[in-house]
């Protein structure tokens, strides 16, 4: 018998594609329009081509952004999925523990951004921050507006303080749903926690991995409000992020062109990166579940 | 449309872009894709090539513009030579 495909059901998501259309497709279609012309009001615009994206790609301000960008994702992803599925691993697994850890871990999430900022900012302080007073009493000279090391410490503290609660949320959802039975069959093996960890655990935890990865990096590119209110970008310009030297542009000198070229290459690499980690987990998953069934 | 500031550039891309979805659609309904291995090093179906097709067309015409002096015309057609070899060996 012939099965017949029907895939009418995916007229369904035409709504919620015309509410992308408007909310998403049609304002990206306007920022490529101002990034190839000078616009300076309804009536007065020159059509420029390339040469804002010659300019920013070039920009050496732009460049340093960038790399410092890409060490601050990395550095703070290098830390907190470790340490969220450490916290994961610890957590009570039922009773009343459960139900109060889960909300102290998650306190730090219902924070927003610039509160955070402006905690953090508070906590830091050398005259009345109990941070910044008591390492200064340790007998470092802790001080986030002239010392750069120290800025970046902070905010990673900072970063990793506010997100790392999620990873370890997703990674304790995703260690709950595996079945008692695997716990079971390793216990009967006399597997060492270890191995529980490396052949059950962790190869069940890929998928919300995939999803923190992805949500923890996209969060941190684009990363504002904390460190704009901690260090404002300083000292110097030693910890401007790029979506500040994007707001620097667009907002305080009102440069359209070049902040759209610069926001299409920002978006570029979001897409890049993003697309490349989903490839190579979503992948890696594959060929295990081939050489699983083989 | 005004407020969109629109040039003619930037419509034709836009349209060319639009008319390769369209396309696409047409030739998945009227052939389904089957994911397969090509030259490159994992597993794709046609919608996945040219995906990626676009977006390393848009890391060439970036490079082009941003470090070489040669004309944006040679990486548009750069990018549609490797588009068309992406799609057919990729």
């Amino acid at each position: 018998m012939n099965k017949v495909y029907n895939n009418r059901a995916w007229f369904l998501i035409l709504p919620m594609l015309m509410l992308v259309a408007f909310s998403a497709i049609i304002p990206l279609m306007t920022v490529v329009n101002y990034s190839v012309q000078d616009v300076f009001d309804a009536n007065t615009r020159f059509f420029t081509g390339t040469e804002w994206f010659e300019v920013m790609l070039n920009d050496p301000a732009l460049q340093a952004a960038l790399l410092r960008q890409f060490a601050f994702s990395f550095t703070i992803l290098a830390i907190e999925v470790p340490l969220g599925i450490g916290i994961a691993l610890l957590m009570p697994k039922r009773g009343w523990q459960a139900s109060a850890v889960l909300i102290l871990i998650t306190l730090p999430l219902l924070i927003p951004w610039n509160v955070v900022g402006s905690i953090w900012q508070l906590f830091t302080r050398g005259d009345i921050g109990l941070m910044g007073v008591g390492i200064r009493e340790l007998g470092y000279a802790y001080n986030i507006t002239r010392n750069p090391a120290d800025a970046w410490a902070t905010i990673i503290l900072m970063d990793v303080w506010h997100w790392t609660p999620l990873i370890a949320l997703l990674c304790y959802s995703g260690l709950r749903s595996i079945p008692d039975a695997y716990y079971q069959a390793a216990r009967i093996d006399r597997a060492s926690k270890w191995a529980v960890f490396r052949y059950i655990q962790l190869p069940k935890l890929t998928n919300v991995l995939v999803i923190g990865v992805l949500l923890r990096f996209m969060h941190s590119f684009m990363i504002y409000a904390e460190p704009f209110v901690l260090t404002g970008g300083g000292p110097g310009s030693s910890t401007t992020f790029l979506s500040q030297s994007l707001t620097t542009m667009a907002i305080g000198q009102q440069d359209l062109g070049p902040s759209a070229a610069f926001s299409l290459i920002y978006f570029l690499i979001i897409l890049l990166v993003c697309w490349v980690f989903y490839t190579a987990i979503m992948n890696s998953q594959k060929d295990n579940t081939t050489q699983g069934g083989a | 449309m005004e407020w969109m500031v629109w040039t003619l550039p930037t419509a034709i891309f836009f349209s060319v872009i639009a008319a390769i979805l369209l396309g696409m659609t047409t030739w998945e309904l009227v052939s389904p894709s089957v994911e397969r291995r090509g030259f490159l090093p994992i597993a794709t179906t046609r919608g996945d090539r040219l995906f990626i097709g676009l977006l390393s067309a848009a890391y060439i015409h970036l490079v082009v513009v941003g470090f070489t002096d040669i004309s944006i015309w040679f990486a548009l057609g750069a990018s549609v030579l490797w588009l068309l070899v992406l799609m057919r060996w990729g």
